[in-house]
C-alpha cells in the first residue's frame, strides 16, 4: 500500500513542485589570480521565452532539448554580461552546462572562467539579461571573497555594478553588524539584568554569617569567569542557530531567558551556586545565544555574508557587554564594604530584578500583557 | 498503523520532491528527462497569439495597439496561472512608454494594473486618475480604481468609484463592487441580500464573474457569522469548475476558522505553486501534526528568502502569517505593522490584531481598532479576535 503511494508520489514529483516567482538569475563571481570564476544560474523558463528550447513544442523541456541548444544558451548569456577589471575587458572561456533547481523550477548552470589582465582590484559588471522582454527581471550578484560575500542587485534601472575587491565591502558589513550587536546588548534589558545578577556578588564572599568583601584579585577572577562562560555559551548557540544547524521556537526561548534572569537573581538571595555562578552563566548563556540569533534571522540581515554578520554581531555583543562590565565592576568594588551595597544593591536589587523578570516570564509564557 | 505508514510515505515523497533544491548542480543522465513544464503549452491558442504579437512587435516596438493587446494577453495569463513572470513580460512590452508620465490611455490603465499587482498603490491611483480624466467611461479603470481604494481602506472613494462602475459596466459587476464596499461599512445584511439578488438575476454571466460574485457573497456570509450559507456559496463557486486561487484561498481560510484542517488538506492537495495556498496547506498540516508540514514550512522559508533577496515587498501579509505559524511573534508584529501601512483588508487587520496579541503588545493594534470602529466594520471573525485583545488586562 505505502510502497504504491511512494511510486505514485515520485511520478507526481518527477518535476519538483515549483513556486510562482518573478524572474531572477543568480550570478556568482569569485575573483582569482588572473581572472574570475563565474557561475550563472539562468531559469530554463526564461531561456525558453528568450531563445526557445522546447523544440517539439509539447510544453515540456527535456535535458535533450537543453543539450541541443547548449551553444545558443552560452552565446546568448555571454552577450548579456560584460566584465571589466581595472578598466580592461575580461574574456570568458568556454562554458560548461549543468542543471540545478531553485524554488521556481529548473535552471541552466553555466560555469565560466573569465581571464583578466591581472588579479582584479576593481570590477565593473554590466548586466543585460532578459530586460528586453521582462522588465521585472533581476540579476542577483554574489561576489565571493575570502573576507566575506556581498550581494548586489541588477535591475533594468540599475544594470551596472562597480565593486572594489579586497578589504572594502566585507569589512564594512562586519562593522555594521558590530554596531548592531552593541546596540542589541545595550537595549536588551533581559540580557543585561542576567549579567548584572551574576556579577552583583562578584565583589563579595558569603559564609554562614553573611556577605564579606573580597580583595581585587578574587573579585576580578569571579568577574572574568562569569563573563567568559556567558560569552562562550551564547557564542556557541548564536553560531549554531545562525547557520541553521539548530532551530528553537522563539516563544520558549524568550520565556527561558526571562526565567534565567529570575533564577540568577534568586541565587543571590538564596545562594545555591556560590562559586559555581559561572556554570549558571554558561548554562543559561546557551539560551541567550538563541535570543541573539533572532536578530540575525531578521529580513534585512539576510543579504550579505553570514560569516561576517556572525563575527561582527558577536564581537559587537561582547564589546557592549564588556563596556557594561567595565562600568559596573569598579563601582561595585569600591562600594562593596558599604551597607548600601551589601543590603540595598545586592539583596533588594536582586529581589527587584527577580520580580521584573517574573513578570516578563509570565507574559512571554502565557502571551499575557500585564 | 496503516494511517501511520501512509503519513510516512507522504512525508518521504515531499522530502524527495524538495531535495533537488539543496543538491549540487548536475548533468542529467537521460536526454528524455523532463526538467521543466511550461505554464502555457506552446500550441495553446493564447501562447500562439502571444508569440505572433511578439514577433510583430520585434519589428515595430512602438506599435501601441499591438503592444496594448499583447500586454493584456500577458496579464490575463498572469491572472489565470497566478504566475508573476507574465506581469514582467507585460511591463516589458510597454517599455517604450513606461517612464512617460503622460502615457497614452491604454498604457495608463495597463500600467496601473501592473503597479497594483506590485502593491505600488499610490502610483496605480495616479495612473487611474489620469486615465479617467482622458476617458470618464472607462469601465476597467473605474473598477481597478475601486478595488485599489478598497484595499487601501478608502471606502468613501471606493464607493464613489463603484457608482461609476454601475453606470458603465454590467449590473452584476456594479453590484459586486458596491455591495463589497457597503458590507464593510456597516451595511452587512442589506449588501448580502443585494448581491444574492443580483447573482440570481444574472445566471448568464460568465463563470469568472460568477465565481467572483459568489466568493464575495460567501465572504459576506462569513463576516455576518453565517457559516452555513458561507459553505453553500463557496461550494456553488467551486462547482463552476474553474481553478481560482483567490476562491480556494478564501475557502481554505473559512475552513481553518471552522477548525476543519482535514478539508483544507483535501482542497489544497498539491497546491504548492502559489505561496498563499501553500501557506494555508502548511497551517492545516501543522494543526493535524502531519509529517508533510515540516517540508512545506521549509519550502515557504526558502521562497520568502528568495523574494527578500530580490527586494520584493509584496508578500508582507503572507510572511506575517507565516511568522505567526512559526511562533516568531516579534517578526510577525513587524511585518503585520508594515503591511497595515500599505493595505487594510480584513486579513491585514486580523494579522495585526493577532500579532499584537501574540507579542503581548495590544497598544500596537490601536490603529486597527480605531479603523474598525470608524467604519462600523461588521465582521464576526475580527470581532472575536479584537475581543480577545480587549480582555487582556493592561
Amino acid at each position: 500500500m505505502s510502497r504504491a503511494l511512494i511510486v505514485v508520489g515520485l511520478l507526481l514529483c518527477a518535476v519538483p513542485a515549483r513556486a510562482h516567482k518573478p524572474s531572477d538569475s543568480y550570478l556568482s563571481v569569485r575573483p582569482g589570480h588572473a581572472g574570475l570564476d563565474v557561475r550563472w544560474d539562468i531559469a530554463l523558463r526564461d531561456l525558453e521565452q528568450a531563445i526557445g528550447l522546447d523544440a517539439d513544442q509539447d510544453g515540456a523541456i527535456t535535458w535533450g532539448e537543453v543539450r541541443e541548444r547548449q551553444d545558443a544558451i552560452a552565446a546568448y548569456a555571454q552577450s548579456r554580461l560584460q566584465v571589466d577589471a581595472d578598466g580592461a575587458a575580461c574574456t570568458p572561456g568556454g562554458a560548461t552546462l549543468r542543471i540545478d533547481h531553485h524554488t521556481d523550477g529548473a535552471y541552466a548552470v553555466l560555469d565560466y572562467a573569465f581571464a583578466c589582465a591581472a588579479a582584479p582590484r576593481q570590477l565593473a559588471l554590466r548586466y543585460g539579461l532578459f530586460f528586453d522582454f521582462d522588465a521585472q527581471h533581476r540579476g542577483l550578484l554574489r561576489v565571493v571573497e575570502a573576507g566575506g560575500t556581498r550581494v548586489l542587485l541588477f535591475s533594468a534601472d540599475q544594470p551596472t555594478q562597480r565593486i572594489e575587491l579586497g578589504a572594502g565591502g566585507g569589512w564594512q558589513s562586519v562593522r555594521e553588524f558590530w554596531r548592531s550587536g552593541v546596540w542589541h546588548i545595550w537595549s536588551g534589558t533581559d540580557h543585561l539584568l542576567f549579567l548584572l545578577a551574576l556579577l552583583l556578588p562578584a565583589v563579595l564572599r558569603r559564609d554562614a554569617r553573611g556577605w564579606h568583601p573580597v580583595g581585587l584579585r578574587p573579585a576580578l577572577a569571579a568577574t572574568v569567569k562569569v563573563v567568559t562562560a556567558f560569552t562562550l555559551a551564547h557564542s556557541i548557540t548564536l553560531s549554531l542557530a545562525a547557520v541553521g544547524a539548530v532551530h528553537a521556537p522563539a516563544r520558549w526561548i524568550e520565556t527561558g531567558i526571562a526565567a534565567s534572569v529570575v533564577l540568577a537573581a534568586l541565587n543571590n538571595a538564596y545562594p545555591i551556586f556560590r562559586d559555581g555562578r559561572w556554570l549558571v552563566g554558561f548554562g543559561f548563556g546557551l539560551l541567550h545565544g538563541f535570543g541573539f540569533a533572532s536578530v540575525l534571522a531578521a529580513p534585512e540581515v539576510q543579504v550579505g555574508s553570514l560569516l561576517s554578520a556572525l563575527l561582527g554581531f558577536n564581537a559587537g555583543v561582547e564589546t557592549g557587554q564588556l563596556a557594561v562590565v567595565a562600568a559596573f565592576v569598579p563601582l561595585a568594588f569600591l562600594a562593596r564594604r558599604s551597607w548600601f551595597y551589601q543590603r540595598l544593591t545586592l539583596v533588594a536589587g536582586s529581589w527587584l530584578i527577580a520580580a521584573v523578570a517574573t513578570v516578563w516570564m509570565l507574559q512571554r509564557a502565557f502571551d499575557l500583557s500585564l | 498503523m496503516r494511517r501511520c505508514a501512509i503519513h510516512a510515505a507522504a512525508a518521504l515523497v515531499v522530502l524527495l520532491c524538495a531535495a533537488p533544491g539543496r543538491a549540487e548542480p548536475y548533468v542529467p543522465g537521460d536526454d528524455a528527462a523532463v526538467l521543466e513544464r511550461l505554464p502555457l503549452a506552446p500550441l495553446d491558442a493564447s501562447a500562439r497569439r502571444q508569440r505572433e504579437l511578439r514577433a510583430e512587435l520585434a519589428a515595430r516596438p512602438d506599435d501601441l495597439d499591438r503592444a496594448a493587446q499583447l500586454a493584456w494577453l500577458y496579464i490575463r495569463s498572469g491572472r489565470a496561472t497566478a504566475d508573476p513572470r507574465f506581469y514582467g513580460y507585460a511591463q516589458g512590452v510597454l517599455a517604450p512608454w513606461w517612464h512617460e508620465r503622460a502615457a497614452p490611455l491604454p498604457v495608463l490603465v495597463l500600467r496601473a494594473t501592473i503597479r497594483q499587482h506590485d502593491h505600488d498603490f499610490a502610483a496605480a491611483l495616479d495612473d487611474l486618475a489620469a486615465a479617467l480624466r482622458a476617458d470618464p467611461t472607462n469601465a476597467q479603470a473605474w473598477l481597478t480604481q475601486a478595488v485599489v481604494q478598497q484595499v487601501r481602506g478608502d471606502y468613501a472613494a471606493a464607493r464613489a468609484s463603484c457608482l461609476q462602475v454601475l453606470q458603465v459596466a454590467s449590473p452584476l459587476v456594479g453590484v459586486i463592487c458596491i455591495s463589497g464596499v457597503d458590507s464593510l461599512t456597516g451595511n452587512g445584511a442589506a449588501s448580502y441580500a443585494a448581491l444574492a439578488r443580483a447573482l440570481q438575476r444574472a445566471p448568464e454571466a460568465d463563470p469568472a464573474t460568477r465565481i467572483w460574485g459568489l466568493t464575495a457573497l460567501a465572504e459576506m456570509a462569513v463576516r455576518l457569522g453565517d457559516a452555513v450559507q458561507a459553505e453553500v456559496h463557496f461550494q456553488a463557486a467551486l462547482a463552476l469548475g474553474q481553478s481560482d486561487d483567490y476562491l480556494r484561498g478564501a475557502y481554505a481560510d473559512f475552513l481553518l476558522d471552522q477548525d476543519r484542517p482535514d478539508a483544507v488538506r483535501a482542497l489544497l492537495a498539491g497546491a504548492t505553486q502559489s505561496d498563499g495556498l501553500l501557506l494555508r496547506l502548511a497551517i492545516a498540516e501543522a494543526r493535524l501534526h502531519a509529517p508533510e508540514a515540516a517540508a512545506h514550512v521549509q519550502m515557504l522559508r526558502e521562497r520568502f528568502a528568495a523574494a527578500r533577496q530580490r527586494g520584493d515587498r509584496v508578500h508582507r501579509r503572507e510572511e506575517a502569517r507565516f511568522a505567526l505559524l512559526l511562533g516568531d511573534t516579534r517578526a510577525a508584529l513587524g511585518l503585520a505593522r508594515d503591511n497595515w501601512a500599505v493595505q487594510r483588508e480584513a486579513w491585514d487587520a486580523r494579522l495585526l490584531l493577532e500579532a499584537a496579541q501574540a507579542a503581548g503588545d495590544p497598544a500596537v493594534a490601536a490603529p486597527v481598532l480605531a479603523f474598525l470602529r470608524e467604519h462600523h466594520t461588521e465582521d464576526a471573525t475580527l470581532r472575536r479576535v479584537a475581543a480577545g485583545l480587549d480582555e487582556r488586562p493592561r
